[in-house]
């Protein structure tokens, strides 16, 4: 017996910002939950199961969250799994959903995702003094900065990508009210010309930090049947691990990427992701990502990705958008930041992304990765059911 | 075989909450010696109160006043309090229904011994002195044989509104650990105290693991064979560090570097010192330097040997 076909019905997000001082942790993920639901026009009976993701508990320092979410998100009587996938997290917990439903087991799941950052500090979260271990010596990007001197020197790269990849990000932000940086005075020079935090790294071209949820109400094909709304179907989806350290590990091209994103075209039937994808919405913390996941996702081959970015193939108007909605760059609650990837994807395939849509987005993929380039998910997703 | 070592790891941090309107006006009415439950939509009245109907999942904010005296539902004696619990003195964990709350809060009875408490006991809040907007603000419970207070059997609405309400607290947490380190990496940190530095081969793929781990996350078999590596290696890649991190005591600008010890088949990071900052490149090659008691090298430096060429070092990136 085949697959049930998924589809994405109803999506809901909180405005993300640098700290909900307004709302508890149940709050913050209600009002995401409610959207998704008011979305589908659904309520809390219709959900058969609750599919949860947040990044390390030390980023709120609230033990399993989930038991205490459980009625704010209408989990009582019902199955409720949390996943944790560190920053792809987001994207698995979307996939763990999606395979409820397609095997059958649920006929609709929400799912949701969320992070509250300013109720701790991640970087303390990420980096507790472990006893006889060598501290880490540079801090948040400092980990990320030398992998992306390593793509710059295997790709001949030049400089001046990073910034492009900014300076785009933040512009489209400006057409997401759901983004959480909104910077309209923004310029290239501004971006050049912001400090060089960890070089190659500059302050402009990492992430924020903030508070936020995002949710999905997930169906099967009798419940996109009844559904208000254009529908996005899953025609692909995978997760791909592999050891943070390892001899022969590739930073710049982790072949668990490229494995994961070759099982979801496979899928898919996609052939050459670069003609038959219309759109990317990708994890990109650090600007300089997007040239390295546009290889490692087969959108250009080895030391090409650069090039599309410079050539500006990327830009919402270009021939390959890539984070239409401002991306990780203009908004990183992490926990939900892969599920904000997913959702945006299926926003553009259900003609639903107001401002920042792209024309003719019949294929679009979500992406996201964590923890040291260690944990993969990706999801196509197309306005045409699977079979269509 | 060296010791395996061990050492006390404590994981500390003063977390902050947003409360919320629900968890908002509870707190801040213990303040104002005033207990807050909320009524569910079949009209129970819960307490501690919640955002959300446990049954029905609906919002929920018609708050109530119930009364300061109520009865032990359930309880556990407490032998020996720890740091940071209500009573330094033996005490009874219990589940008090206040009176006219149809749930049980969890705090402390403050009991002689276990001798002097039942299940159906009346007792009573015993506040703080100081309140803060906190659980805390009731100090404990306390036996009580007098009537019920008012306001108890049938709960007033209560708007959940004071002035200065508290909208935040600081939730500290702790937790106290025993690391160790294991085998492999004991061993590694011995052999390191004689300024040598030793990894493990993996059995299987050949590997040289550095530090290592007593496994190969590869191919899954345990590791051995030791091996010695360095001193000297290349700089496979690094980055230059503007700004200065917390709890590190290093001037900056400096260099943060992935570096392949000779002999080892992944890099391991630390700084890059004895040069410039911005003369240092990729294919650099170093060597450590030791101060005296220092676990590992303070830093690595030039060893004036010519760079290494890419082709040696780019399967290391």
């Amino acid at each position: 017996m085949s697959k049930e076909p998924v589809a994405v019905v109803g999506i809901g997000q909180t405005k993300h910002v640098a700290a909900r001082r307004d709302v508890s942790i149940a709050g913050l993920v209600r009002e995401a939950a409610l959207r998704a639901l008011a979305d589908a026009e659904l309520t809390w009976a219709d959900i058969d199961a609750v599919v949860i993701g947040k990044a390390p508990d030390f980023f709120e320092g609230v033990m399993m969250p989930e038991l205490y979410l459980a009625d704010a998100l209408g989990a009582v009587g019902k199955p409720m799994l949390r996943v944790h996938t560190a920053g792809s997290v987001g994207g698995s917990t979307a996939l763990v959903a999606a395979n409820l439903v397609a095997a059958r087991v649920h006929g609709t799941v929400l799912t949701l995702a969320f992070e509250k950052q300013s109720e701790s500090n991640a970087m303390w979260g990420l980096s507790l003094p472990i006893p006889f271990q060598q501290p880490l010596l540079a801090g948040a990007g400092g980990f990320f900065a030398p992998h992306v001197r390593a793509y710059m020197r295997r790709s001949g790269a030049p400089d001046t990508v990073g910034s492009l990849v900014a300076y785009k990000d933040r512009r489209n932000a400006l057409k997401n009210p759901y983004a959480h940086l909104h910077e309209h005075d923004i310029t290239l020079a501004k971006v050049q010309a912001s400090p060089m935090l960890w070089d190659p790294v500059r302050y402009s071209e990492t992430c924020p930090s903030s508070d936020g949820a995002c949710a999905m109400v997930l169906t099967d094909r009798a419940g996109a049947a009844r559904a208000p709304r254009p529908p996005a179907w899953m025609l692909g989806g995978a997760m791909r691990s592999e050891p943070t350290l390892f001899a022969g590990k590739d930073f710049v091209s982790p072949r668990a990427g490229r494995d994961c994103a070759a099982d979801v075209y496979r899928q898919a039937g996609i052939a050459d992701p670069r003609r038959d994808i219309d759109a990317v919405e990708m994890y990109v913390p650090f600007s300089w990502y997007e040239p390295m996941w546009l290889e490692n996702l087969g959108f250009a081959e080895e030391g090409g990705g650069w090039k599309l970015t410079e050539a500006g193939v990327t830009e919402l108007d270009g021939d390959l958008p890539v984070n239409m909605s401002g991306g990780v760059l203009s908004a990183n609650p992490i926990g939900a930041s892969g599920m904000i990837r997913f959702a945006e994807a299926a926003l553009q395939v259900r003609g639903q992304a107001g401002e920042h849509q792209v024309d003719r987005a019949r294929r679009v993929l979500g992406h996201a990765y964590g923890g040291g380039s260690q944990f993969f998910s990706m999801w196509l997703v197309g306005a045409q059911p699977p079979d269509a | 075989m060296p010791e395996v070592l061990k050492a006390p790891l404590a994981v500390e941090f003063p977390f902050t909450r947003s409360l919320g309107p629900v968890q908002s006006a509870f707190l801040t009415g213990l303040r104002e010696r005033v207990v807050l439950g909320v009524r569910t939509v079949d009209g129970r009245v819960l307490v501690p109160p919640v955002e959300y109907d446990p049954v029905t999942a609906d919002e929920i904010r018609d708050l109530v006043e119930v009364g300061a005296t109520g009865t032990v539902t359930t309880w556990a004696w407490n032998h020996e309090p720890r740091r940071g619990q209500p009573l330094a003195t033996p005490f009874a964990w219990v589940l008090v229904r206040l009176d006219g709350a149809d749930t049980a809060l969890l705090h402390a009875l403050d009991a002689p011994g276990p001798d002097g408490v039942r299940t159906g006991m009346r007792v009573r809040v015993r506040w703080a002195a100081e309140r803060t907007g906190a659980i805390t603000d009731i100090a404990c419970f306390e036996p009580y044989d007098g009537p019920a207070e008012e306001a108890s059997a049938q709960p007033a609405p209560h708007t959940g509104e004071f002035a200065d309400a508290v909208t935040g607290i600081v939730a500290p947490a702790r937790l106290d650990y025993t690391y160790t380190p294991g085998r492999a990496q004991s061993a590694y940190l011995d052999a390191l105290g004689g300024r040598r530095t030793v990894g493990e081969r993996c059995p299987s793929c050949r590997k040289v693991y550095v530090p290592p781990r007593g496994a190969c996350p590869t191919c899954g078999v345990a590791t051995a064979e030791r091996v010695e590596v360095g001193p000297r290696g290349t700089v496979t890649t690094f980055c230059i560090v503007n700004i200065k991190a917390k709890n590190l005591d290093i001037e900056v600008p400096y260099v943060y570097a992935h570096i392949a010890l000779d002999g080892a088949d992944l890099a391991l990071h630390g700084r890059v010192g004895g040069i410039p900052y911005d003369q240092v490149r990729m294919g650099l090659r170093v060597e450590p330097v030791w101060t005296s008691g220092a676990r590992f090298p303070d830093h690595y430096r030039p060893t004036g040997e010519p760079d290494a060429d890419y082709d040696t070092y780019k399967e290391l990136l």
